[in-house]
């Protein structure tokens, strides 16, 4: 059997017509049509990709590779628009479609006060279509395109309050960050256009092999190895979307955005699109111990250093966006290991709980009127108590608790790692995913107990104002935080279920077995998880084994720490302040990454701008090569007093003079 | 009437707007729906022009030659391919459109006003469609005396300036190109310019001849470093003319490149093709720079100008210097079909920024972005319109300006993963200094009053910038259409540059 087309295009354009509806016609449909359409578009999508996977995966459905129509056919060289669906496509389709349609329930409460209901709605909608592009595509000039368009959405979502400097700035901070990624992936593209003389996936990597022993000059005659420079770009692209270091800067920015957005687009889907163009490229990715190394230092840099960070953040959000970085970082260190399954995997569970822990932040958000800073939180767990539970049930899956759905997704990666051949860059990595686990154990519980437990650290101010959202005094509420209604609850409820349960049923078959199937591609020398998959011996084992190993005992250590610290004793995190300054300060400025890039980039560009312009086209161009010479300064300033005593015809008179002058000589001497 | 479709085009809109200039001056209302009907009816008279020309063939098509100047060989020759309909259709897209734009803007002598375009758009029409090298001269000097009217008599108030700066520039230029025709005339006494093509040339001959069209074209363009004109030009020029400027009559600079550098001396435009490359990676790039630290906003778009029409010359000589040196063909007709491309987008795109310049600068009359500030406070739909055209000025996939740029930047991979890197830095600068505009104009908190006092556009203005958006997301959806229309063209003008003619 195969899949049908009608489905397929149906799963994309539904999310978009619910998009152009609410966008377009916002005043017309109303606050209720808008997210009535979206929602109806995004559940049909959300269904019928289930459907899809169920086909794939259980009927034994064959993988789906057709073009649309063709964009452009120039000469030899085409390209289309068209689809790929197999079990990786599939996974990718129901991963988005399921998190935005919760995204989309949860909006209803969460916007509910906001004057741009609709045009949320619409553009959350349209970023559904531009995933589901993305992911579906089967050639790289789609891939791009939908990398683009969730990259235009992303800029606009970030952007949604417009009137705050803060998020205008973010947002084209995040644009602009993405496109210095965008420019490495489009070469990229180009090198791949230039040695398989196509656009197609299946045709590139079928003939991937014909790029071994292909080389580039680049600097000064020495060969670059063609695969190694090709990836090297890809991934730099990568590295723009999944927020790697040193390209990270933008995403704890994009926070400025709200919180349903952070969760779909910047935590579960958009920012892993990375992983999944690595995965899918994991044909040309193979070719190149070199890019692999990269990739894994990357990584492994990102999952350590950014995880840091979040220790000492005190904004919710950003707590759970720097675990976000840290969290891609795993993902990153995944494909650096050729255990891209493993990474995918993590996409996958990280998707869950994650966007659980957004929404969940944006549920206390929500309850705080809009405060997010944690330091005027705390025992926040007898109000909102679906909220704690369900935040407690992901930060568990977060932290890798044995059983939870991010348990088996982190242990395969760090057991991968361990097991990879990569040299010191292997050790390095090695030490940081195992440095990770601590560290992630430690923000996470930080982050619970600061919110939901201890003193409460506001007042309830019954005669403080109503209606001044935007400049409360922090610490202070107008009334009791109260737990958020079934809109927001229920999606923390349906994505705490996977978070915690999802690992049982999966991790057998798409990360030691071959689910998968042709879909990622191994070399046999680097097949990391097919070793360890003689070790497997089902969930369960697994679990136990996990009691016994050192991720395990690392995490608890975290955890431990965690609730003395911030549980039973935070007034000595100001001793620790005190006595650890150096290192705070450090990554309290988050080692000056921003301010280097705002002196360099930003200022440097503004600086060099006036530069070419006052020195170089006025300075030089104009007043010395066009105005000293075509007739001297004087003679213009002579001319320009003649001409405005109103003769402008004259210029248009002169030149037909001129010209019928020429010719007429022409014609003398040539008519004869 | 097929036959004399060209001559329809070209004459149709000059005697309209000698129609439009005898209404007087008192008759404004008239004027404009006078000048629209023209407008519309030179559109509509384009149609069959876009819908009889066989693409698949690819040649010279609707041909028409009468005797002109038989004393010195001219004659008047017309015919079109596929490079020419596309840019001819362009034309009588955008015109309409600006006398749309000027229906209020423009109170004084609307008449005189309206007749300059309508002059001016027959003018153009005719330069895409001349066979004859002295007709194309001719046209090509002719065109810029309506501009000059425009700029000089409709402008801001540095207009005297602006003009006579873009006069010597183009005059500067297309002497040493007439120079050069005269040349060519002497060798043969016929200005056909299929037979100059085919005119046997020694490469010191054609490196003179190429220098000399250089200059012509170049200014035309404009290519750094000859490009100062532009900004000072659109800075002055009424919201009409700098959509004509912008959108088509640069165009005509990457067209005489195609038309006669690559056919006439394609020896020396190979041999100095990398000072062409070199130029456009310097446009794309430093220009990019430039317009990151503009202050007003029709500079930012010139000089944003600049930086794209980089993309046209540089996929231009790209393309000659693969086709002849590696013989990778199809990365030729890649580079020549995207630099047609990026001619049509930026055609809309830029008509489309000025268009919503005009738009702002007829309310609050400043074009200094620090005038403005959160005007999609006041005015969502337009600035709807605003950041979709700033999406397709940084080259957004899906957009129009994306199509040509892509395929530039991925053939001249062909040549050095290098110049690729140049070229693709677009994707950072022109990105940088698009959206910092948007930020500044668009987003934010009210700035001011005169921001508090916006009105959103009116059903004119949105007609104007609505038939730009369909333009500039239907060329960015699905661009096979126009890639169709000019393919065998292009790869007929790719495989004539193949013939060595230096003995």
């Amino acid at each position: 059997m195969s899949l049908n087309p009608t489905v397929l295009l149906v799963i994309a354009l539904a999310p978009l017509f619910g998009a152009l509806v609410a966008g377009l016609l916002r005043n017309q449909v109303g606050r209720i049509g808008a997210h009535t359409v979206t929602i109806a578009g995004v559940a049909l999508s959300c269904a019928l990709s289930f459907h899809v996977l169920f086909q794939l995966a259980w009927d034994g459905a064959e993988p789906y590779n057709a073009n649309l129509y063709t964009w452009f056919q120039v000469g030899g060289i085409s390209a289309h628009i068209g689809f790929l669906v197999d079990k990786l496509t599939a996974m990718m389709m129901v991963v988005v479609t399921f998190v935005s349609l919760m995204v989309h329930i949860y909006t209803i409460g969460y916007m509910d006060e906001d004057p741009g209901y609709q045009r949320f709605f619409a553009y959350i909608a349209l970023f559904t279509f531009s995933m589901l592009m993305l992911v579906m595509s089967n050639n790289f000039l789609q891939l791009f395109f939908g990398w683009e368009a969730v990259g235009l959405v992303s800029y606009l979502l970030i952007g949604f309050w417009f009137k705050r400097p803060s998020a205008i700035f973010a947002n084209m901070k995040a644009f602009l960050v993405n496109r210095v990624g965008d420019f490495g992936f489009l070469l990229g593209i180009a090198g791949v256009l230039y040695f398989f003389h196509s656009f197609d996936y299946a045709t590139v990597f079928a003939h991937s092999d014909s790029l071994v022993g292909k080389t580039l000059d680049l600097v000064g005659g020495t060969p670059w190895s063609a695969a190694t420079v090709i990836c090297l770009c890809l991934f730099v692209g990568a590295m723009g979307k999944s927020a790697q270091v040193p390209l990270h800067v933008w995403l704890p920015d994009s926070m400025e955005g709200p919180t349903p957005i952070s969760a779909l687009i910047h935590a579960a889907t958009m920012v892993t699109a990375g992983i999944f163009m690595v995965a899918r490229m994991s044909p040309l990715f193979e070719l190149s111990e070199t890019a692999l190394s990269v990739v894994l230092f990357l990584g492994a840099t990102t999952a350590l250093f950014t995880g840091l960070i979040g220790i000492v953040q005190n904004d919710i959000k950003r707590v759970v966006a720097y675990s976000t970085l840290s969290q891609l970082g795993y993902m990153t260190v995944a494909l650096g290991v050729s255990a891209y399954a493993g990474g995918v995997y993590h996409l996958m569970t990280h998707a869950f709980f994650k966007a659980l822990l957004f929404l969940g932040a944006g549920s206390v958000i929500v309850a705080m009127h809009h405060e997010q800073d944690m330091r005027y939180m705390g025992g926040l767990r007898k109000y909102m108590p679906i909220t704690w539970i369900t935040m407690w049930l992901g930060s568990l899956a977060l932290a890798g608790a044995p059983g939870f759905a991010g348990f088996f997704s982190k242990d395969a990666i760090i057991e991968a790692v361990g097991e990879a051949h990569r040299g010191w860059v292997g050790s390095y990595a090695y030490f940081c995913v195992m440095a990770g686990v601590f560290v992630t154990a430690l923000y996470s519980f930080r982050l619970l107990y600061k919110t939901f437990h201890g003193a409460e650290r506001f007042v309830v101010d019954m005669h403080h104002g109503h209606d001044d959202h935007g400049h409360h005094e922090s610490g202070h509420l107008a009334h009791a935080p109260q737990e958020s209604p079934w809109v927001i609850t229920l999606p923390l409820i349906l994505l705490a279920i996977p978070s915690v349960l999802i690992g049982w049923s999966t991790v057998g078959p798409m990360v030691f077995g071959d689910w998968f199937g042709g879909a990622i591609h191994v070399a046999e020398r680097n097949d990391v998880l097919k070793e360890l998959s003689s070790e497997f011996h089902g969930p369960l084992a697994m679990v136990l084994h996990g009691f016994a190993q050192p991720p395990f005992w690392i995490a608890f250590a975290g955890f431990v720490v965690a609730t003395y610290i911030w549980l039973f004793n935070p007034a000595i995190t100001a001793k620790f302040k005190a006595a650890l300054k150096p290192i705070y300060s450090v990554l309290v400025n988050k080692y000056w990454i921003d301010e280097i890039y705002q002196a360099v980039f930003a200022r440097g560009s503004i600086a060099l701008g006036r530069a070419l312009w006052k020195g170089g086209d006025v300075g030089v161009i104009d007043n010395v090569l066009i105005d000293g010479t075509s007739a001297g300064v004087g003679r213009i300033a002579a001319t320009v007093r003649w001409i405005q005593t109103g003769y402008l015809y004259t210029y248009a008179f002169a030149m037909i003079l001129g010209l019928v002058f020429l010719l007429g000589g022409l014609w003398w001497v040539v008519g004869k | 009437m097929m036959q004399s479709l060209l001559s329809i085009l070209i004459w149709l809109p000059i005697v309209g707007g000698f129609a439009v200039l005898a209404l007087g001056t008192h008759r404004g209302g008239e004027a404009r729906w006078a000048a629209l009907a023209v407008a519309v009816a030179t559109f509509l008279v384009s149609i069959p022009l876009l819908v009889g020309y066989d693409a698949d063939a690819g040649t010279m098509q609707f041909i028409e030659q009468h005797r002109w100047i038989a004393a010195i060989g001219a004659s008047y020759h017309l015919g079109v391919d596929g490079i020419s309909v596309a840019l001819i259709v362009l034309t009588t897209f955008v015109t309409p459109l600006v006398v749309i734009g000027a229906w209020s803007s423009v109170r004084d002598k609307v008449n005189q006003y309206l007749a300059a375009f309508l002059v001016l758009e027959g003018l153009m029409i005719g330069v895409f469609c001349a066979m004859d090298a002295l007709l194309f001269y001719v046209l090509f000097e002719g065109m810029l005396i309506p501009m000059f009217i425009i700029i000089g008599v409709w402008g801001g108030p540095r207009r005297v300036y602006a003009t006579l700066k873009f006069f010597l520039y183009t005059f500067f230029g297309s002497i040493f190109m007439l120079i050069g025709l005269i040349y060519l005339f002497l060798q043969v006494h016929t200005w056909d310019m299929a037979q100059l093509a085919a005119l046997p040339l020694t490469l010191r001959e054609q490196t003179w001849l190429f220098f000399a069209f250089l200059l012509g074209f170049a200014i035309k363009v404009p290519m750094w470093p000859v490009h100062t004109w532009l900004p000072d030009a659109h800075v002055e020029a009424p919201t009409g003319g700098s959509v004509i400027l912008a959108a088509i009559m640069l165009k005509i600079g990457g067209y005489g490149f195609l038309r006669f550098s690559l056919p006439i001396v394609p020896d020396a435009s190979q041999a100095l093709a990398w000072v062409v490359i070199a130029l456009s990676l310097i446009a794309i790039i430093y220009v990019g720079y430039v317009a990151l630290v503009q202050e007003d906003m029709k500079k930012l778009i010139a000089y944003s100008s600049v930086s794209h029409m980089g993309f046209v010359t540089l996929g231009i000589f790209l393309s000659l210097a693969l086709a002849r040196t590696s013989g990778d063909k199809d990365s030729a007709y890649l580079g020549v079909s995207g630099a047609m491309v990026q001619m049509i987008s930026h055609g809309f795109v830029s008509g489309a920024m000025f268009s919503c310049v005009g738009v702002l600068y007829d309310r609050v009359h400043s074009r200094m972005i620090r005038d403005y500030g959160g005007v999609v406070n006041t005015m969502p739909w337009f600035a709807a319109f605003w950041v979709l055209f700033s999406m397709a000025n940084c080259g957004l996939p899906g957009t129009s300006g994306f199509v040509g740029e892509f395929m530039v930047i991925v053939a001249s991979f062909a040549m050095s993963p290098w110049v690729a890197a140049g070229a693709a830095f677009t994707l950072i600068i022109g990105a940088a200094y698009t959206l910092w505009l948007v930020k500044r104009i668009i987003w934010g908190d009210v700035a001011n009053e005169h921001v508090a006092k916006l009105q959103d556009i009116n059903a004119r203005e949105t007609i104007v910038l609505l038939a730009f958006a369909a333009a500039v997301l239907a060329l960015g959806v699905w661009p096979e259409p126009l890639t169709h229309l000019m393919d065998a063209s292009i790869r007929h003008v790719v495989d004539q540059l193949l013939v060595v003619k230096a003995g």
